[in-house]
């Protein structure tokens, strides 16, 4: 703050830090730097999308009877609830933007949190759980044992549960991850940490929130309805 | 872009934007949904891709805000997308050109050498 004081004649938003020409290039570097860091995390999904890609176009009948072990309506519910939290997440930062009082921006975060745990929950007590029950996770009770029918597919019907629970497995530590940085911003905003001047951490959060919501649009799609349900 | 009045550094999306794009992306889901109980032979992955990238393209463009970033911030966001572009169709030439046959694994050609010497 005495750095502030030192400038005397013109007074700059708290927030601001004094690399910087103005708040609009602080806060272009802040969303250059959260996307610099996206990129990297598009490549490392990419990765496993690749993969996916190549053993699909290897192992097409296996990932399809995979795929139908899989509940659309849990796929499909899940995907409504990261749509509605990417919907109240943009809320959030628009009520820090328009200069909305604490209150406000913290109902909207705390929805985005409620919403973020409502997926989680529905994967770990309600699907994950069935797929534990079904035995159709990879290892050594994987129940291609109780399933003659697959026949020769049956180990590529559980490459395809691989990449369901590495996918949506790495996609759920995002979220957990995710969560945790939203309860960062509740404490911040809290403490008036936040103006219509200055917001960058509730942006670059949010872009990383609806990157997280990107991925499961693309996985959703992939994972529950490849081959067609009909 | 950005406007350096008292409105802050960022361009301001209006609630009836954002509603409409959280109305789109629902729309999308049921739509994806639908489509996947209908036969359209080779071309249900290929439609259920489209609908993906289009609600990307919105959640990029209006939530992400990217519609009004600088020219600098999205020719990153394109690199990242060209170079996931780069492995996928890489990968792909490889793999897809490849005469698969069922060879011998190269353990299958030295187990009975190993079995020879004991």
């Amino acid at each position: 703050m005495s750095e502030l004081a030192a400038h005397g004649a013109h007074a700059h938003p708290p927030g601001f830090a004094h690399q910087f020409e103005d708040m609009a290039q602080q806060k272009e570097a802040g969303t250059l730097g959260m996307w610099a860091f996206l990129v990297t995390e598009i490549l490392f999904f990419g990765g496993m999308f690749t993969a996916y890609i190549i053993y699909r176009s290897l192992h097409l009948p296996g990932f399809i009877t995979g795929s139908h072990l899989l509940v659309v309506k849990f796929g499909a519910i899940n995907t409504a609830v990261l749509i509605c939290s990417s919907l109240t997440m943009a809320l959030a930062i628009r009520s820090a933007q328009t200069g909305k009082g604490r209150g406000t921006i913290i109902f909207w975060l705390i929805l985005t949190m409620i919403l973020g745990a409502t997926f989680l929950g529905l994967k770990f007590a309600f699907e994950w759980s069935k797929d534990y029950a079904e035995h159709i996770v990879p290892g050594a009770y994987f129940g291609f044992q109780y399933h003659p029918s697959w026949g020769a597919n049956a180990p590529y019907v559980q490459m395809f549960m691989c990449f369901y629970f590495f996918m949506t497995g790495l996609h759920a530590l995002h979220m957990v991850v995710g969560l945790g940085i939203l309860a960062v911003l509740v404490g911040m905003t809290a403490a008036n940490k936040f103006s219509s001047q200055y917001y960058t951490p509730l942006e670059i959060s949010g872009l990383y929130w609806h990157f997280v919501d990107i991925v499961w649009i693309f996985l959703f799609p992939l994972l529950y309805l490849i081959g067609g349900r009909y | 872009m950005s406007d350096h009045g008292e409105h802050g550094p960022g361009h301001i999306v209006p609630v009836g934007v954002y509603v409409l794009v959280f109305l789109a992306l629902m729309a999308g889901t049921a739509l994806t949904t639908w489509i996947a109980y209908i036969n359209l032979g080779p071309w249900n992955t290929p439609v259920a891709l489209t609908i993906a990238v289009c609600k990307m393209l919105l959640v990029v463009l209006f939530f992400m805000h990217v519609k009004y970033a600088t020219g600098l911030t999205r020719v990153v966001i394109i690199c990242g997308f060209f170079w996931l572009g780069i492995m996928i169709t890489l990968s792909l030439s490889d793999e897809l050109t490849r005469h698969w046959e069922l060879n011998p694994a190269p353990w299958n050609v030295i187990l009975p050498f190993i079995h020879h010497l004991f």
